[in-house]
């Protein structure tokens, strides 16, 4: 691995030039300046989704948006445009499926649907790629995640899908944790629960469209759930999970970025594995927390229910 | 009528006469069968999510060996396989947690690229379309060896899940019940992950390590639909599985712009919509059905097996 690395750009043992030499690339500023965009939407909206158990449905609206951007390219559109109509469409499919408002576990029918909808549309995607010949490399691209020429439009793209996305989620954060902790006494106290939760699955495919751009399609859970996971494994109170959930993402975003840039191999394996290093951590420090404080787990929908 | 006869005769002979469509064929009808009959048990269990994660999985577990210089099948087998058991482990009542699951198949997919840079930068031999074959699977391309060897394991896997359908269908339906009637519910839940990650690694080359997850869901979830009975269901997905694979691998034949495995797709997405319509009228025709959920046609026969198989309890 080093004697590869080594035979491309390396480091030059003076840290301060090597990052004022990243600023000096123009694609660099757009990707560090998108991963920042995406790393802040994706933690913040995945803390909800993890909260909510729709991991599967996050991961199948990442997968919708593929033959979206595949198709795209095919018709001769910018490729962001086809991961937001096909996310965000998808996102509507999915809250059609009855029994995805609530947020309870081990519904069959709708795993079912979830997964024949997923293949689907990945397979609608291969059939696009087919059809567009010559194409071969960027699949590898759409799939995987490449921070190689993002415009400055697609940047400030982001940037205001991005603000809508966290405007909406703020608007409706409250009644939302609300109703997914406890949906049975939020409906009865007035919370409109199932539209909430169609709104949600909106923002979701939003976020879900947005992070492919950077991580590809099959890569969005780095950036998705494992922030948000690792967060939840630390702390229960919402806010100061959010804000550690988006710290994780960007440390993880802006280290993949600067290491990927550094060596041949692609940044969706070093944003997936910083994420899951950080993953794997929360595990052990919260083993050894709970060990001292010698504290029964506490679970976060209990804490905040009481 | 007699000239159409021949026609459809020379037609069927040079469809055959490929010898690409022949391993094709043997491969792809004993994988269907195991992806219908595992299938049903997956969306039964709610373990759809699990099975995707194998999926990808696969992918790679091919790509490194690919990288390392081995055969890739082995590759595909040993990773499949060992995350089957490690999944089976993390979870309580083998049943891992979403959370969990997401969080290691998003970096598993993560060594797949690396694996496939390292194929493709390192190795002279490497080609790129390497990787789109293991994501979206060429079943025209399996060699003769390949694809009798897909055949006899998964004919092996669906008479494994044929074998212990019984107990499965009991563990699957009402845990606890079974538990401590003396089913071995654990032994059965890690058993089963295995047989998915079997069929996982043998589907991955034929329809993709991305797309096996619907030839495993679509016809699981069309047979809950059309019946509460478990061992018709369990045929039911079988048999729409192998269809699906018979009639995508002709349409694909006669359209070859259209790639096989979006074919086969395409069919087992259509058999799952049209038993939900299907569903849907019967339960407008019968009020008595309208709520009528899945589980519980399973859990009468349950019941019925509890009751008749052993009258002292109860």
């Amino acid at each position: 691995m080093s004697a590869l690395a080594a035979t491309t750009t390396g480091w030059s043992w003076n840290p301060a030039s090597d990052v004022s030499q990243l600023f000096t690339y123009p694609f660099m500023v757009n990707a560090l300046l998108a991963g920042t965009i995406v790393a802040v939407t994706a933690a913040v909206v995945g803390w909800f989704m993890v909260l909510r158990r729709q991991t599967f449905a996050g991961h199948t609206l990442a997968v919708i948006a593929f033959p979206g951007a595949a198709g795209a390219t095919l018709i001769g559109v910018a490729a962001s445009l086809g991961y937001f109509a096909f996310a965000v469409g998808g996102a509507l499919i999915v809250a059609a499926v009855p029994g995805s408002g609530t947020s309870r576990r081990g519904f069959t029918e709708e795993s079912a649907v979830i997964g024949t909808l997923q293949a689907f549309a990945l397979a609608a995607g291969f059939l696009f790629v087919a059809l567009y010949k010559g194409f071969l490399n960027g699949v590898n691209a759409l799939l995987f995640g490449t921070f190689l020429g993002i415009t400055t439009a697609q940047v400030w793209t982001l940037f205001v899908v991005g603000i809508a996305a966290l405007a909406v989620l703020g608007l409706i954060g409250r009644p939302l944790l609300f109703a997914t902790v406890d949906p049975d006494v939020a409906a009865a106290r007035g919370v409109r629960v199932r539209l909430l939760s169609v709104v949600f699955l909106v923002v979701l495919g939003v976020a879900v469209a947005e992070a492919s751009q950077i991580t590809g399609s099959l890569l969005v859970f780095a950036l998705l759930v494992m922030p948000a996971a690792t967060a939840q494994r630390f702390t229960v109170r919402p806010v100061l999970g959010l804000a550690l959930s988006v710290l994780i993402a960007l440390i993880v975003t802006w280290l993949g970025l600067v290491v990927s840039y550094y060596s041949p191999y692609p940044m969706g394996f070093y944003l997936t594995s910083f994420a899951f290093g950080l993953y794997l951590v929360s595990f052990v420090v919260r083993y050894v927390l709970d060990r001292r404080r010698r504290l029964p787990p506490v679970t976060l929908s209990a804490r905040i229910a009481t | 009528m007699f000239f159409l006869a021949t026609a459809a005769g020379n037609g069927l002979t040079t469809f055959f006469g490929h010898s690409f469509i022949r391993y094709g064929l043997l491969a792809g009808t004993f994988i269907a069968l195991a992806c219908g009959l595992v299938g049903y048990f997956l969306v039964l269990r709610a373990q759809v999510f699990t099975s995707d994660a194998l999926g990808h999985v696969a992918y790679t577990g091919a790509l490194a060996a690919l990288a390392f210089g081995l055969d890739p099948g082995v590759g595909l087998f040993a990773a499949t396989v060992l995350v089957a058991l490690g999944l089976a482990a993390l979870g309580s009542r083998s049943r891992p947690d979403d959370v969990v699951i997401g969080s290691v198949f998003a970096w598993i997919l993560g060594l797949g690229v690396f694996f496939l840079t390292i194929y493709t930068t390192s190795r002279s031999t490497g080609n790129g379309s390497a990787s789109v074959n293991y994501l979206f699977g060429s079943i025209f391309g399996l060699s003769a060896t390949q694809s009798v060897l897909a055949a006899i394991v998964c004919g092996v896997v669906s008479l494994a899940v044929v074998l212990i359908a019984r107990p499965l269908l009991f563990a699957s339906v009402d845990e606890a019940v079974a538990a401590a009637r003396g089913v071995p519910v654990r032994i059965l839940g890690i058993a089963f992950l295995v047989l998915v990650g079997v069929t996982a690694a043998q589907a991955a080359p034929a329809v993709g390590a991305l797309l096996l997850l619907g030839l495993m869901a679509a016809p699981g979830g069309a047979a809950q639909r059309l019946t509460t009975r478990p061992f018709v269901g369990l045929a039911i997905s079988g048999a729409i599985a192998v269809a699906s694979m018979w009639i995508g691998v002709v349409l694909s034949y006669l359209v070859p712009s259209m790639p096989p495995s979006f074919a086969v797709l395409a069919v087992a997405t259509c058999s799952y919509v049209a038993a939900a319509l299907v569903a849907r009228a019967r339960r407008e025709t019968v009020p008595a059905a309208q709520d009528q959920p899945i589980g519980r046609g399973l859990r009468r026969w349950v019941g019925e097996a509890l009751s008749s198989s052993s009258p002292t309890i109860r």
